[in-house]
């Protein structure tokens, strides 16, 4: 009973969340187009023109981010998922970094870290994939954990100073994220990751046998990546619902001094909580190497690692969850570039409608007030700890 | 001042916290509310103190309906409440933090001149000791709580709502705050007096209503036994004083030799102490709360950091293992606190009662939890220790004080143990949890256990325990027989041999 008001609450929720934020921004977009507002003098004409207004920004959206009409036209039907190729493209490192903040949230620990953590994943594969000139299917393999190996002991250093000192994750975290940012600008400029001949901060491509697989052809950039990132999500899942290591994380994450009562070792799980984060977030770094970019370069990581706090939120701290936020964000990202050279709407309106979307999660009474949703007794609202966590 | 309540109701969701229920409080009453935990009285009080509203129902004072929609409204017709958990500020002094929130000021300046003068006024009047100038974190708890009095009394109180005032104060300060309700009965205070406790009800109350899961089921006089009162609250026969049979003390099974344990600045506090418990009896370590009793079991857990000396079980030293290894060394540890060290309130009852032990056969394998495993345990022990829940799939939030405790319990006493460690097993339980937790403690005493026991309660010491060890700022002060009466007892544990 309880268990199917939960999920249902979980899932009503960030749906409504999506709803009423797409509605304001709609209204945004409205409001701040001095075309629609110049006839606001008359209402009839003022609300044709807000419609369609809407109606044609959002249509954008969908086109750039999962299916375009107009280039199936020209070419095949199969040409017009390109938009929902580069969506999955986006959304697999997403999912990685979404997941590793996921974990630390169940565990009781807020990872910021996972830019960093994604910086050195990258850096591992870059490497093992320029350097070295192994056989298909195992140099993508080496090169991959190469990366995780190199992002577990980056996340488990924050882990053992936690365990070992007590110092709080979220700011050893944040530090270790400019330390990260710094130290591949700094590797980009060294002989052993500069490309040959050049010298903008750009490392060799890694060659073609340590690339991941392109799943439907040269012309899609989809890549074997979302298999690895949904594995993830898979194990992810299995450890934290169906592992003893699982059931110590979360009885640490829920009430640590009734786990340690019970005879856990907090420093164990807060140590390997943080490998773990950090070879996710690295596994992230590695895959959008040898899968999207083949290059290093000093912007590898965007902002991938502080999106992946805004969807670990989304997802509500589930695996599954996180997935599903991941997609959302990145067809948001891809439907954006769209909605501005198709519409000619500013394309910060979608960082409008994350951010609404984030809010309305974040304040669930917010969005139940006004959708009239009962309150269950499983309410669940996830907040990280403070300071003293 | 006379207080009359008419049909109040109140509802939370599906529960009826109250059922219509009506109360007359005469001047100059002391009018006991008995209860068990949950039974309402805390809802009632919490109505006619304005930090709730009925659903129906009036309040009389004096004849008179009056509307209280918030604490001042009460406060302006003279109802006055003093809490569980006092509401003071420790770094404030006595003066201020009785004028808090109605501070006078003389240029800019706070002033407290009168209210210290007003201070000593009512406690001349009421025969109270008490220094305006102390620092709150300095004093006593049955000090701190006198402040509360005395602050109710300041803004004219004349019917005040004692809730539970009994339940952190040590023996005598009990028998000076029943004696301070005698006095100000005699000054035509009327009194409403929250517990569960008989014997204080007994002792002071000139009535007595019985509340039992929102409804008065009984209004009785002091003379009424305090086999009928808990009767009456529990709504059924109950055994208060469980029968302690002779059981066979075999060897030593527990033996703390020099311990010493030390707070974070380097205080001892606990001092050289020595400890020995035998299988098959019941050590009691009573003492007011504070006196290291916390630190002591947290220690033998090896959940203390900085200690020294040695704690042996079964001549196996285990000072500085991990507490796994504590714990699988055959101890069962039922925590003072289950919220915040026994249980895991979001976690489901069948997940809480493998804390311990879900990375062992047959919970887990090869690293995989055993879901038809784990739920065929929790089934068998929520038949076993009675534990009331729709579900073993019922977060631990859900159930009730007694049923947390039950959780626990099971999940220690099932597991098989030289030692059974209970800290305070039930503080802030009723009386019919009480039963079957003193029932369970000495089950295991007469199977041959060793059973530490950890009580402020007398009562309970007294009942349960073969040996007493009276713990007073960090050492044993002496150890007596059961037979020991409740004034010697209580006199140790205010520091007098």
């Amino acid at each position: 009973m309880v268990k199917i008001e939960k999920i249902k609450n979980n899932i009503v929720l960030p749906i409504y969340a999506f709803i009423f934020a797409f509605f304001i921004g709609g209204l945004v977009i409205v409001f701040s187009d001095p075309e629609v507002m110049s006839n606001i003098k008359s209402p009839g004409k003022f609300l044709t023109s807000a419609g369609a207004k809407i109606g044609n920004a959002y249509l954008a959206v969908f086109q750039g981010s999962i299916y375009d009409i107009n280039l199936a036209r020209g070419e095949s039907f199969f040409k017009g998922f390109y938009p929902l190729s580069e969506t999955i493209v986006t959304a697999t490192p997403l999912i990685l970094t979404g997941l590793a903040v996921t974990l630390a949230f169940r565990s009781g620990l807020f990872n910021i870290g996972a830019q960093g953590q994604f910086i050195f994943g990258a850096i591992g594969a870059s490497y093992v994939g320029f350097h070295f000139d192994l056989p298909p299917v195992i140099h993508p393999i080496a090169s991959i954990l190469a990366g995780v190996f190199l992002a577990g002991i980056y996340g488990g250093i924050v882990g053992l100073l936690k365990a070992k000192t007590g110092a709080h994750e979220v700011i050893v975290t944040i530090m270790l994220n400019y330390v990260a940012g710094f130290f591949i600008l700094w590797l980009l400029k060294t002989t052993l990751f500069l490309r040959p001949g050049r010298i903008d901060p750009i490392a060799p491509e890694v060659s073609e046998n340590s690339r991941l697989p392109l799943l439907l052809g040269k012309d899609l950039r989809i890549h074997a990546g979302i298999f690895i990132a949904l594995l993830a999500a898979l194990f992810v899942w299995w450890l934290l619902a169906k592992s003893t290591l699982g059931f110590k994380f979360r009885a640490v994450g829920s009430n640590a001094n009734a786990a340690r009562s019970a005879g856990i070792s907090i420093p164990f799980v807060t140590t390997l909580t943080m490998v773990l984060c950090g070879a996710l977030a690295g596994l992230g770094g590695a895959v959008h190497v040898l899968g999207t970019e083949h290059a290093l370069t000093s912007g590898i990581g965007g902002s991938l690692g502080f999106d992946a706090i805004t969807v670990a939120l989304l997802g509500r701290a589930a695996p599954l969850g996180t997935v599903v936020a991941a997609f959302l964000f990145a067809a948001l990202r891809t439907g954006g570039v769209t909605l501005q050279s198709n519409t000619g709407t500013p394309a910060e309106i979608i960082q409008v409608i994350q951010a609404l979307i984030v809010l309305f999660i974040a304040a669930p009474a917010l969005v139940k007030g006004i959708f009239r949703l009962k309150n269950t007794s499983a309410e669940k609202t996830l907040t990280a700890k403070g300071w003293n966590g | 001042m006379s207080l009359e309540l008419k049909a109040i109701t109140k509802t939370f969701g599906d529960l009826t916290a109250n059922d219509s229920i009506d109360l007359k409080v005469a001047k100059g009453e002391i009018h006991a509310i008995l209860g068990e935990n949950g039974a309402g009285k805390s809802t009632l009080m919490n109505i006619v103190y304005g930090l709730l509203q009925a659903d129906s129902g009036s309040i009389w004072v004096d004849g008179n309906e009056v509307k209280i929609n918030e604490p001042s409204d009460a406060l302006n017709v003279g109802i006055g409440m003093v809490h569980q958990h006092f509401m003071l500020v420790p770094v404030f002094t006595v003066a201020e933090n009785i004028v808090l929130g109605h501070e006078t000021s003389k240029r800019g300046l706070l002033s407290l001149t009168e209210a210290k003068e007003q201070i000593n006024k009512i406690a001349t009047e009421f025969k109270f000791e008490i220094n305006p100038d102390d620092l709150i974190e300095n004093l006593p708890v049955g000090v701190q709580q006198r402040v509360e009095i005395i602050r109710a009394l300041m803004y004219e109180a004349k019917v005040l709502i004692l809730d539970e005032p009994t339940a952190v104060l040590t023996p005598q300060e009990t028998d000076e705050l029943l004696n301070m309700m005698k006095i100000l009965k005699a000054k035509g205070t009327s009194i409403i007096f929250i517990t569960h406790k008989l014997r204080e009800v007994k002792a002071v109350a000139d009535k007595i209503t019985i509340i039992r899961l929102g409804k008065v089921v009984g209004i009785a006089s002091p003379s009424t036994t305090q086999e009928e009162l808990a009767n009456l609250m529990v709504g059924r026969p109950v055994d208060l004083s469980p029968n302690r049979s002779i059981s066979n003390v075999g060897a030593n099974v527990l033996s703390v030799t020099n311990l010493n344990i030390y707070d974070f600045a380097g205080r001892a506090i606990i001092k050289n102490l020595n400890l020995d418990i035998k299988a098959g009896e019941i050590l009691a370590i009573a003492g007011v709360q504070g006196n290291g009793q916390t630190e002591l079991v947290r220690a033998i857990m090896n959940l203390e950091e900085n200690t020294t000396g040695s704690v042996k079980l079964e001549e196996v030293e285990i000072l500085g293992k991990s507490v796994n290894q504590t714990l699988d060394s055959g101890i069962a540890y039922i925590p003072e606190s289950r919220e915040v060290d026994g249980l895991i309130g979001s976690f489901t009852i069948a997940e809480n009662l493998i804390l311990d032990t879900h990375d062992t056969k047959p919970f887990a394998s090869f690293g995989q939890l055993s879901a038809t495993d784990i739920a065929s345990n929790a089934t068998a022990l929520k038949k076993e220790f009675d534990i009331r829940a729709q579900s073993i799939f019922d977060t631990a939030n859900s159930l009730s004080g007694g049923n947390k405790q039950k959780v626990v319990l099971a999940r220690e006493l099932s597991r098989t143990v030289k030692l059974v460690v209970a800290a305070q097993p039930t503080r802030g339980l009723d009386v019919g949890s009480i039963e079957f937790v003193h029932e369970r403690l000495l089950a295991e005493r007469n199977a041959g256990r060793a059973v530490l026991l950890i009580s402020t309660e007398l009562d309970e010491v007294t009942a349960l325990a073969d040996r007493i060890a009276v713990i007073y700022r960090g050492e044993i002060l002496g150890v007596v027989d059961s037979s020991v009466t409740r004034e010697k007892l209580g006199l140790m544990m205010a520091g007098i041999k």
